[in-house]
């Protein structure tokens, strides 16, 4: 008996190895951190980059056929989250590598913030693997308990602490929500294992429709959507511009992730009535991000807008309730990834007299200044756009086809307008660049900062135009291994 | 008269609902803020334990255990960011919370 459950143990331990491997490096690096206080800073960001990427191999090569259950079925281990991990392991490492110059550059290294980020890994990697309403909650408490912090991270400035405060006040209400919801379904029910409640969902009345309608309105939070993206501006501005990355790339892929596996899971039988809570959330925050934005100076405030109107695509697909619409969110946040990545190192190399300045108005004329970054941006900003060939089309196209699949043409004209509008802001910045009268220079924005820049373009011109095939055949695979 | 399911979900909604509006409607002071927050998740606690006892299954007392675990670190978060933010104003107010706006 209790051989079985050593090795029963020791068979769970081994599909966690991703976070196992994150969450050992948290803690070891506490007590190094500790010990020898912030000079380690840049040698424990690099080793958390190099455990990250490790950890994304791990999840990566873990996609088995058929979905594996560990811990009692706490977890479940499949194609879907061991691709959902890979991808967020990266953006975050990549999150690390932009924080390295902009930190070193302030003189405000600190080694807390690469344990902060890789704990914050963690709560994601459960989050995509949860198979029951504990795991769920546990996973994105720790996801979200280490982004307050991070987004209070600059403790002596008064941006950062009202960012940081704001976040944990709207946040901790959304855990609220989520967890009044969460009660509900366990209590009409009976359970909080996915499965189960998979079995009794049908006849579980109007008990688990409240329940799930609150469900998805604190994941809606986490992820953004309007009309729960009240805090995403002032949070995005206030924030250190690393966190700020980092807040805009890997927990939205997450919370998009958890979305798609609590509503093709346990509630795919519920699919016509929260389709309708899921098509009403995509047409707001398609519309919000995109009308709001064009007001906007601050380029921080008009990403923030723009990962809003952005989300209104993921939602849109997994509006869709079927396999090509869990993929096609899947791809969209793929791409999604490097493009807002690649704009935040953008963002960072906006440094002058050894100030960083973050208006649109200080882009002008760069093209003449610095025409490699003018180039980086101008891609990137022509992929969010989307305009082909770069893979922000690809993106779009694919959403636009799961939800026209469905036979959700209305939410699909509503995408295409707010796509044309959202274009406008898109383009104004472009011709900021080119076309206005030169501003100063900026100073050189160090190695890092360029080399994330240069990857990410890479990523939207041309490796994710010419491998997309290959991602759209791993996301499918992804869906159809997981969500039966 | 016996105290059935109903009673003490009525109890939770009711805390739930004096949260969220504590929330909400309080424009004074950020530590009433976190009292209200607390609340919502004690009203939950409520919900999972009234659920677990009429059900006999024990995965809501579970579920308690780990809001309560999680509540206490939440608060130690949100006090740690509230007392960095009172270094850098001096103040606690509500209103106050408007350096970023648009």
């Amino acid at each position: 008996m209790e051989a079985e459950l050593v090795s029963r143990l020791a068979n769970d331990l081994v599909w966690i190895r991703p976070e196992l491997l994150l969450a050992g490096f948290a803690l070891a690096a506490t007590l190094v951190g500790a010990w020898l206080g912030d000079r380690v800073g840049g040698l424990l960001a690099g080793l958390c980059a190099v455990g990250l990427v490790i950890a994304a191999f791990f999840a990566w090569q873990m996609r088995p056929a058929e979905p594996q259950l560990v811990f009692g079925g706490a977890l479940s281990i499949d194609g879907f989250s061991g691709y959902a991990k890979a991808v967020i392991a990266l953006a975050a490492a990549a999150t690390l590598l932009l924080g390295a110059d902009h930190f070193a550059r302030r003189n405000e290294r600190r080694f807390e913030f690469p344990i902060l980020i890789a704990l914050s890994a963690v709560g994601m990697f459960v989050m995509v693997s949860a198979n029951d309403l504990i795991t769920l909650y546990v996973g994105l408490e720790l996801q979200s308990l280490a982004a307050y912090v991070l987004a209070a991270f600059r403790r002596d400035d008064a941006r950062s602490s009202e960012a940081g405060l704001k976040y944990f006040v709207l946040g901790a209400l959304a855990s609220g929500l989520l967890l009044y919801g969460a009660s509900l379904i366990y209590g009409f029910t009976g359970s909080v294992r996915f499965d189960v409640i998979a079995a009794s969902v049908a006849d579980g009345g109007l008990g688990v429709m409240f329940g799930l309608v609150f469900l998805i309105c604190g994941l809606a939070f986490k992820m953004s959507a309007a009309p729960f993206h009240m805090w995403t501006p002032d949070v995005y501005e206030g924030a250190p511009t690393p966190v700020t990355a980092f807040f805009a790339a890997a927990p939205k892929l997450a919370a998009v992730a958890l979305l798609a596996r609590v509503l093709y899971g346990p509630f795919a039988d519920l699919e016509d009535q929260w389709r309708q809570v899921i098509m009403a959330l995509a047409g707001i925050s398609l519309l919000v991000g995109a009308f709001i934005a064009l007001a906007q100076t601050n380029i921080k405030r008009l990403m923030a807008y723009s990962s809003i109107h952005n989300m209104g695509f993921a939602l849109m697909a997994l509006a869709a309730g079927t396999e090509k619409g869990a993929s096609a969110a899947l791809i969209y946040m793929t791409i999604y990834l490097p493009t807002t990545i690649g704009a935040f190192a953008g963002i960072l190399a906006m440094r002058r007299d050894c100030k960083d300045v973050e208006t649109i108005e200080d882009l002008s004329g760069l093209a003449q200044r610095k025409p490699w970054l003018a180039m980086l941006l101008t891609v990137i900003f022509f992929s969010v756009a989307g305009i082909p060939p770069l893979a922000g089309f690809f993106g779009k196209l694919v959403t636009f086809q799961a939800a026209l699949d469905a036979g959700l043409w209305p939410l699909a004209v509503v995408a295409a307008l707010a796509t044309v509008i959202s274009a406008a802001y898109y383009l104004n910045i472009i011709k900021v660049m080119w076309v206005n009268p030169p501003a100063p220079a900026f100073q050189s924005s160090g190695p890092t900062i360029a080399m994330t820049a240069g990857l990410a373009t890479l990523l939207i011109f041309p490796v994710l135009v010419v491998g997309f095939g290959w991602v759209e055949q791993a996301a499918l695979l992804a869906a159809t291994s997981s969500f039966p | 008269m016996q105290i059935g399911l109903e009673h003490y979900l009525a109890v939770a909604a009711a805390l739930f609902t004096i949260g969220v509006f504590g929330i909400f409607v309080n424009r004074k002071n950020i530590i009433i803020i976190l009292m209200s927050i607390e609340l919502v998740l004690l009203s939950v606690n409520i919900n999972l334990v009234a659920f677990s006892s009429f059900l006999g299954n024990i995965e809501g007392q579970i579920f308690a255990m780990f809001v309560l675990t999680v509540a206490a670190a939440e608060a130690a978060v949100g006090l740690a960011i509230l007392v960095t933010y009172f270094r850098n104003r001096g103040d606690i107010a509500v209103e106050d919370l408007n350096l970023m706006k648009g």
